[in-house]
């Protein structure tokens, strides 16, 4: 009979009750963990051997409820498909184990998901679709039409990549990944007539505009659904269809094509100006600075791209939308 | 050993807003007797804007880049984040997709171009630790920066996705652990600083569309690393830089301190290391003073 591998790990596991404690701790055990061990096991046995008071919320234990994302040393995780010797080749022996969001624990691993579901909500996440309740033939979606949709229905809400997005901490407002995803999911089904859903996601504050493209998402998906590929898609279709708004954030992508247009290389004060516009104004006091220490170069001293003539061609041939 | 040749992608800022990058990066190849022939042909990658707008176009324009790199039958070495992920972005798809290559040769081939899919690319960084050698550097160290607490700030495009970003070196680094600069800080007898921040994002790419979350991430950086006894901050990335050396003041304001950090190019603090001049390297051109030199 094989052995079955074991390390020894240290956890620090986050503890709070919002109806009695006034500031989280961490409770500290050490475990053999075996090869055969996913996050989960540790959660059980922390509430079946240590502490029975332990809250942490599970369902399926296959990967398929979402009920189970947590942070292990600060990157979401799915508890019951992370092997724990993954985490530990990772992170070494030390673990910590975080509730996906410290400032919405409401005891020990369980958060208050509020906020993810209105945002999941907030983008129409199902078919805008007139039906015939008595269609005469079937309503076909052939494979290419599907495989539109990438993989973006296979999400399960987990909330792994929403709490490990940076900007969803700082701007309440922000849908965040799996908000797009969902969007983007309807928005890609031939189906789907809705008028008010790619607006919604493409107004900046709350949209697809606001995404740093910090590739955190895409990182943390236990289904590798890759969220910033569908935003980016959420950003082409709003030109595809005309909803793109004439404003700072569709400029900003727009003016890229201007510049290389014109000179191949990237013309930063043009892109800023043409950009803001004359908003461009609250910029001085740090161009000043910048200019001070030769990191501003004049409009005469922007380089050109050798052969710009075919650069200039290919701009012209390979565009596939015009704003 | 022959003599390392790569073709240089100097990407936009290097020759504006952070031409101490440029400076910097040739100087140090100099140093560690690297032959770069600088892509003069290429146009912008996009800074991973322009696909937002026109995706096809966008792998058009980065396709003919690496065709000139192609042409000299050389590596690509990036100097900058972003345009390492776009580039090597649009070698992935196309060399994964030959319908794609397909279509995107067809328009290459109106201005006498191909995209073979022949050239490898890969960031300035990697290319020193995979084909010099940490040890190599430490041997070559004649100024060692043992007197100072750096902090390393690895850049989103250089870490995340890691499987794009693992594609382009052969020293694997994790984007919850990443090692490289870290270990290159040491190399040059530098002592590494651990902070949370240091693999997250500096929100460069949202500066004039979300100002106030850009201000915010770029300040809990500095933060992250003021509090962790940090003497400079060092990024192999120039948005990075750009946001960390001139936006301090706004980002302070954001978070509601005062912020102050000299911040080094990664190659400027090899090229420290290495002995160059402190002019040579474009030191003078920082917002905020680096004085201790
Ligand atoms: S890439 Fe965009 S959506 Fe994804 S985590 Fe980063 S900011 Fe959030
Ligand atoms: S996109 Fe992935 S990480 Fe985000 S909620 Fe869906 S399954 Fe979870
Ligand atoms: S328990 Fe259902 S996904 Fe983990």
């Amino acid at each position: 009979m094989s052995t079955i591998e074991t390390k020894k790990v240290k956890f620090s596991v986050f503890r709070f009750n919002a109806d009695e404690d006034y500031l989280p701790y961490y409770d500290e055990y050490e475990m053999e963990v075996t090869s055969e061990e996913v996050v989960l096991d540790i959660l059980n046995r922390i509430k079946w051997d240590h502490d029975g008071s332990f809250s942490y919320r599970r369902s399926c234990r296959h990967g398929i409820c979402g009920a189970c994302a947590i942070k292990v040393n600060g990157r979401s995780t799915l508890a019951c498909k992370e092997r724990m010797f993954d985490m530990i080749d990772l992170f070494g022996s030390e673990l910590t184990l975080d509730p996906l969001s410290q400032k919405r624990a409401i005891k020990d691993m369980i958060i208050d998901k509020n906020d993810f579901w209105e945002k999941h909500a907030a983008v129409t996440p199902y078919l805008v679709a007139e039906i015939d309740e008595h269609p005469e033939s079937e309503n076909i979606v052939t494979p290419e039409e599907e495989h539109r949709l990438l993989d973006a229905d296979l999400c399960i809400q987990c909330g792994a990549c929403h709490y490990a997005c940076p900007v969803v901490e700082i701007n309440e407002e922000y849908f965040g990944p799996a908000a797009f995803t969902a969007a983007y999911r309807f928005s890609a089904d031939v189906r789907d007539h809705s008028e008010n859903r790619l607006k919604d996601v493409n107004e900046m504050g709350q949209g697809v505009w606001d995404c740093v493209k910090c590739f955190e998402c895409a990182e943390v998906c236990p289904k590798e659904i890759n969220p910033i590929e569908k935003i980016t898609k959420l950003h082409q279709m709003a030109f595809q269809e005309g909803v793109a708004e004439n404003n700072v954030a569709v400029r900003h992508a727009v003016g890229f094509k201007k510049s290389i247009e014109k000179r191949g290389v990237l013309d930063e004060g043009g892109l800023v100006l043409y950009s803001e516009g004359p908003a461009i104004v609250k910029h001085i006091p740090v161009a000043l600075k910048m200019f001070k220490k030769g990191k501003i170069q004049m409009p005469w001293n922007i380089p050109t791209s050798k052969n710009l003539d075919e650069i200039k061609k290919l701009v012209k041939s390979s565009s596939t939308v015009e704003f | 050993m022959s003599k390392l040749k790569y073709a240089l992608f100097t990407g936009c800022t290097a020759k504006q807003s952070t031409p101490e990058q440029y400076m910097s990066t040739m100087a140090v190849a100099k140093k560690l007797g690297i032959e770069l022939v600088e892509l003069v042909e290429a146009s912008c990658c996009g800074a991973s804007h322009l696909q937002d707008y026109d995706e096809f176009l966008s792998l058009v324009l980065n396709a003919r880049n690496i065709a000139y790199a192609e042409k000299h039958g050389l590596t690509m070495v990036t100097i900058c984040n972003t345009c390492q992920l776009n580039t090597a972005m649009t070698k992935h798809k196309l060399d994964k997709d030959p319908e794609l290559k397909a279509k995107v040769n067809e328009k290459l081939q109106e201005v006498g171009l191909v995209y073979k899919g022949t050239s490898e690319i890969t960031h300035f960084l990697y290319a020193i630790i995979d084909d010099i050698g940490l040890d190599k550097i430490k041997e070559m160290v004649v100024k060692p920066l043992s007197q100072f607490n750096i902090a390393p700030f690895y850049g989103c495009h250089n870490i995340r996705p890691s499987e794009l970003a693992n594609e382009g070196h052969k020293t694997p680094e994790s984007p919850y652990n990443p090692t490289s600069l870290d270990d290159l800080i040491i190399a040059c007898g530098g002592e590494s600083v651990d902070y949370e921040e240091k693999n997250k994002c500096c929100g460069f790419h949202v500066e004039l569309q979300a100002p106030k979350t850009a201000a915010v991430l770029t300040g809990n950086a500095i933060a992250g690393a003021m509090d962790n006894n940090a003497d400079m901050m060092v990024t192999p990335c120039p948005l990075c830089h750009l946001k960390l050396d001139t936006q301090a003041d706004h980002a302070g304001e954001a978070i509601g301190r005062e912020l102050e950090m000299p911040v080094l190019h990664m190659q400027q603090m090899v090229g420290l290391a290495l002995g160059c001049d402190p002019k040579e390297l474009g030191l003078q051109h920082h917002v905020v003073d680096v004085n201790f030199v």
